[in-house]
C-alpha cells in the first residue's frame, strides 16, 4: 500500500471508524459519548483552521465565524422549514461556504499580521450581529427552542447513541476530504505559497486564488463542524461565533501540532479532556489551562505530534516545511 | 438603528457635550493602553496580548491601595508603578524566551498569562464586581459646560491622559532615550552594535507600556466597575485602535483612540446595540484602504 496514499488513508479512516462504532456495542458510557460527539464538531473546526495556518501559512482569527454560522445556518433552517437533516446540513455548509467565498474575498488581499486582523475583525462584526438581530438569533440569549431532531436513514438523532454514530461517520468522512485536500497537488501549492509565494507566483499560481479557495474550503469544513455542534446542544449560542473559541481552535492546532495532519484532532481532544477532568476538580479552569499552555510552549515548543516526529524521525522521510517553534 | 435621536442630540449642546465628554473618557483611557501596545509592537515586534492584564491588575491594585492608604493619588502611583515592574517581569521571565519564534508561540504565552491572571485575580479579589468609589476630592458638585454635565473627576481624567499623551510624544522625539527607542524600531541589531544595552531598553519599553495600562486601569476604576475580565474587552479595543492607527505609531493611537472614543460617546445613540459593529466596520474599511493603518508606515 506504500505507493497509494490515498488507499491507506481511507483504509485507516476505515478502521478508526469502525473502532469509534464498536464500542458502544461493549461498553455504554453517556460521558465518553458526549465527549466523541463534541470532539467531532471540534476536530473538523480545528483541522480545518490548519488547513489555513499549517498548510497556506494564514493566520486567520476569525474561523469562529464560520463555526458560529454553520451552527446557526442549520439550527434556523431545521427552525423555520420542514426540510430534512442533511438537506439542511448541506444547505448551512453551503451558505457557509458562500459567506467564506466573500469573506475571503476581502481578506486575502492582506497577508501576515493584517489577514490575522481583519479575520478578527470580521468575526467580530459577525458576533455583533448575532448580539443585535436579536428578533432572528435570540441575542446573547441565543437561538433556543431546541432543533426538531427528525429521523434520517433509520438514525433516530434523539437518542444518544445514534447522535454519537452519525457525528462519528460525518466527523471521519469530513476528515477523510480535508486530509485528500491537504495531500492533494493543490495541498502542494498551498505550502508551496507558505514556503516562498514569490517563487511560486514565478511558477505561474496565481497567489490569491490559490489563497481564496483555502479560505473557502476551510470555511466549509468550519461551517460542518458549526453543524454537528448545533446537533449537540440544540441551537446555537454567540460564543460559537466569539473570539475565544477561535482562540481555542487555534490552541488546538498548536497544541497537537501544526504539520501534522491529525494534529489538530490530537490537539482538540487534549482541550476537551482537560476541560472535562480539571472543572469537576476546581473552578479556576483558566488557571490550570493557563500554566498548562506556558509550559507546552516553553517547554515543548512544538505540537505534540511534531514534538514526537521529531523526537522520533520516521526513516528518511523529509521534514514537512519548517518547524513550528522556530519559524521567523 | 435611531438617526432622528442622533439628529435631536446634536442640535443641542448639551447633549453634545455630555456624549463628547464620555467619549473623550472611553478614547483617553483607550490611548493610555493602546501607547503600550503600540510602542511594544514598534520596538519588539510583539504583539502583546497580555495587555489588558496589566490594565485590570492596575485597577486591582489601585482598589487594595486605596483600602489601605486612603489617597488616591498614592493608589494611581501604586497602580502604575506596580505594573511598571510587571511589565518588566512578564518581559524577561516570558516574553524574551520566545523573541524571533513563530507570532503564534507568543500569542500562546499572552494568552496563558491573560488566563492565569483572570483566574488569580478571583482568588484574591473575589469574582464578583467592585466599585472603587469617586475619591473623595471630587465628590463635589458637577461643572456645567454648555448645558452640559462634566463631572469634575472627568475634566481631571482627560487632562492627565492629555498630559501623558504631550510627554510621551516630547519624549519620544526630543530626549536622548526616546531617540535610542525610535532607532531600536528600526534597526535594533544596529543600535545594540552601536553599544546600546537593547535588553535594557526592551525592559524600558516593557516597564513605560505597562506602567501606562495600569493608570490607566487605576484612572478608569472609580467610573466603571472592576471585575476579573475586565482586560478582556480593553484589551480588543485597544487592538482595534492600534490597527488603526497604526502599529507603532503613538500619533496613531491617540487619533484612532478619540475617533473609536467618540464612535462609542454618539453610537450609542443612534445605534445602542451596534455600537460594536460599527467599530469593527471602521476597523475593517481601514485594513482594506490603509493596511498599515492611518499612521504607520508601510513595512
Amino acid at each position: 500500500m506504500k505507493g497509494r496514499p490515498a488507499l491507506r488513508d481511507a483504509t485507516i479512516a476505515a478502521i478508526a471508524l469502525i473502532v469509534v462504532l464498536a464500542i458502544p456495542l461493549f461498553h455504554r458510557s453517556p460521558a465518553f459519548e458526549d465527549f466523541v460527539i463534541r470532539l467531532s464538531a471540534m476536530a473538523l473546526f480545528a483541522t480545518s483552521l490548519n488547513l489555513l495556518v499549517g498548510n497556506a501559512g494564514m493566520v486567520s482569527f476569525g474561523h469562529g465565524m464560520f463555526y458560529g454560522l454553520g451552527a446557526y445556518a442549520f439550527a434556523l433552517t431545521m427552525q423555520m422549514t420542514n426540510l430534512s437533516l442533511p438537506v439542511a446540513a448541506v444547505l448551512a455548509v453551503l451558505i457557509t461556504t458562500f459567506a467564506a467565498l466573500c469573506v475571503g474575498a476581502i481578506c486575502v488581499r492582506l497577508t501576515t499580521d493584517y489577514f490575522a486582523f481583519i479575520t478578527l475583525a470580521v468575526q467580530m462584526l459577525f458576533y455583533s450581529i448575532i448580539i443585535s438581530w436579536q428578533s432572528l438569533t435570540g441575542g446573547d440569549q441565543g437561538l433556543r427552542g431546541g432543533i426538531p431532531r427528525r429521523e434520517i436513514f433509520g438514525f433516530e438523532l434523539a437518542s444518544q447513541l445514534h447522535l454519537y454514530q452519525f457525528c462519528a461517520i460525518v466527523a471521519v468522512l469530513g476528515l477523510l476530504a480535508l486530509r485528500h485536500i491537504s495531500a492533494s497537488p493543490f495541498g502542494h501549492t498551498l505550502r508551496m505559497i507558505r514556503d516562498n509565494e514569490s517563487r511560486t507566483s514565478f511558477l505561474g499560481v496565481v497567489l490569491w486564488r490559490a489563497r481564496l479557495a483555502a479560505f473557502t474550503i476551510a470555511g466549509a469544513f468550519a461551517g460542518l463542524g458549526g453543524v454537528l455542534a448545533a446537533l449537540f446542544v440544540s441551537g446555537a449560542y454567540p460564543e460559537l461565533a466569539d473570539w475565544p473559541n477561535s482562540g481555542q481552535a487555534i490552541f488546538a492546532v498548536m497544541l497537537g501540532g501544526i504539520n501534522s495532519f491529525l494534529g489538530p484532532v490530537l490537539g482538540a481532544a487534549i482541550l476537551l479532556a482537560l476541560n472535562d477532568v480539571v472543572t469537576r476538580f476546581t473552578e479556576y479552569y483558566g488557571l490550570v489551562l493557563g500554566s498548562v499552555i506556558l509550559a507546552f510552549a516553553l517547554g515543548l515548543r512544538h505540537g505534540v505530534l511534531d514534538f514526537l516526529r521529531l523526537a522520533w524521525p520516521q526513516g528518511r522521510r523529509p521534514k514537512v516545511g519548517p518547524e513550528a517553534g522556530d519559524e521567523a | 438603528m435611531d438617526l432622528d435621536a442622533l439628529g435631536a442630540c446634536l442640535t443641542t449642546s448639551a447633549c453634545v457635550v455630555t456624549q463628547a465628554t464620555s467619549g473623550l473618557i472611553v478614547g483617553m483611557l483607550l490611548f493610555l493602553v493602546a501607547a503600550g501596545v503600540t510602542l511594544i509592537f514598534g520596538v519588539l515586534k510583539i504583539v502583546n496580548f497580555a495587555h489588558g492584564t496589566f490594565y485590570m491588575l492596575g485597577g486591582y491594585v489601585a482598589y487594595s491601595a486605596l483600602a489601605a492608604t486612603d489617597s488616591y493619588t498614592l493608589a494611581v502611583l501604586a497602580g502604575a508603578l506596580s505594573m511598571a515592574l510587571f511589565g518588566v517581569l512578564f518581559e524577561r521571565a516570558l516574553i524574551s524566551r520566545v523573541y524571533g519564534s513563530n507570532v503564534l508561540m507568543q500569542l500562546l504565552i499572552c494568552y496563558a498569562v491573560v488566563l492565569i491572571f483572570d483566574d488569580l485575580v478571583k482568588i484574591v479579589w473575589g469574582p464578583e464586581f467592585h466599585a472603587m468609589g469617586m475619591p473623595l476630592a471630587f465628590q463635589v458638585p458637577p461643572l456645567f459646560i454648555a448645558g452640559g454635565v462634566v463631572p469634575p473627576f472627568y475634566a481631571v481624567l482627560i487632562g492627565i491622559a492629555a498630559l501623558i499623551a504631550i510627554v510621551l510624544g516630547l519624549g519620544l522625539s526630543m530626549t536622548r532615550l526616546g531617540k535610542t527607542v525610535r532607532a531600536a524600531a528600526i534597526n535594533p541589531q544596529m543600535v545594540s552594535a552601536l553599544g546600546v544595552n537593547t535588553t535594557l531598553l526592551f525592559a524600558i519599553v516593557f516597564a513605560v507600556g505597562g506602567g501606562l495600562a495600569g493608570l490607566a486601569g487605576a484612572l478608569a476604576a472609580p467610573v466603571r466597575s472592576l471585575s476579573p475580565g475586565m482586560g478582556f474587552s480593553i484589551l480588543i479595543e485597544s487592538f482595534i485602535v492600534t490597527v488603526i492607527g497604526g502599529m507603532g505609531s503613538i500619533a496613531g493611537a491617540l487619533v484612532s483612540a478619540l475617533l473609536i472614543g467618540m464612535v462609542r460617546g454618539f453610537g450609542t445613540i443612534a445605534f445602542p446595540k451596534f455600537t460594536d459593529g460599527l467599530i469593527y466596520i471602521v476597523m475593517i474599511a481601514v485594513l482594506l484602504v490603509r493596511p498599515q493603518g492611518l499612521f504607520g508606515r508601510r513595512s
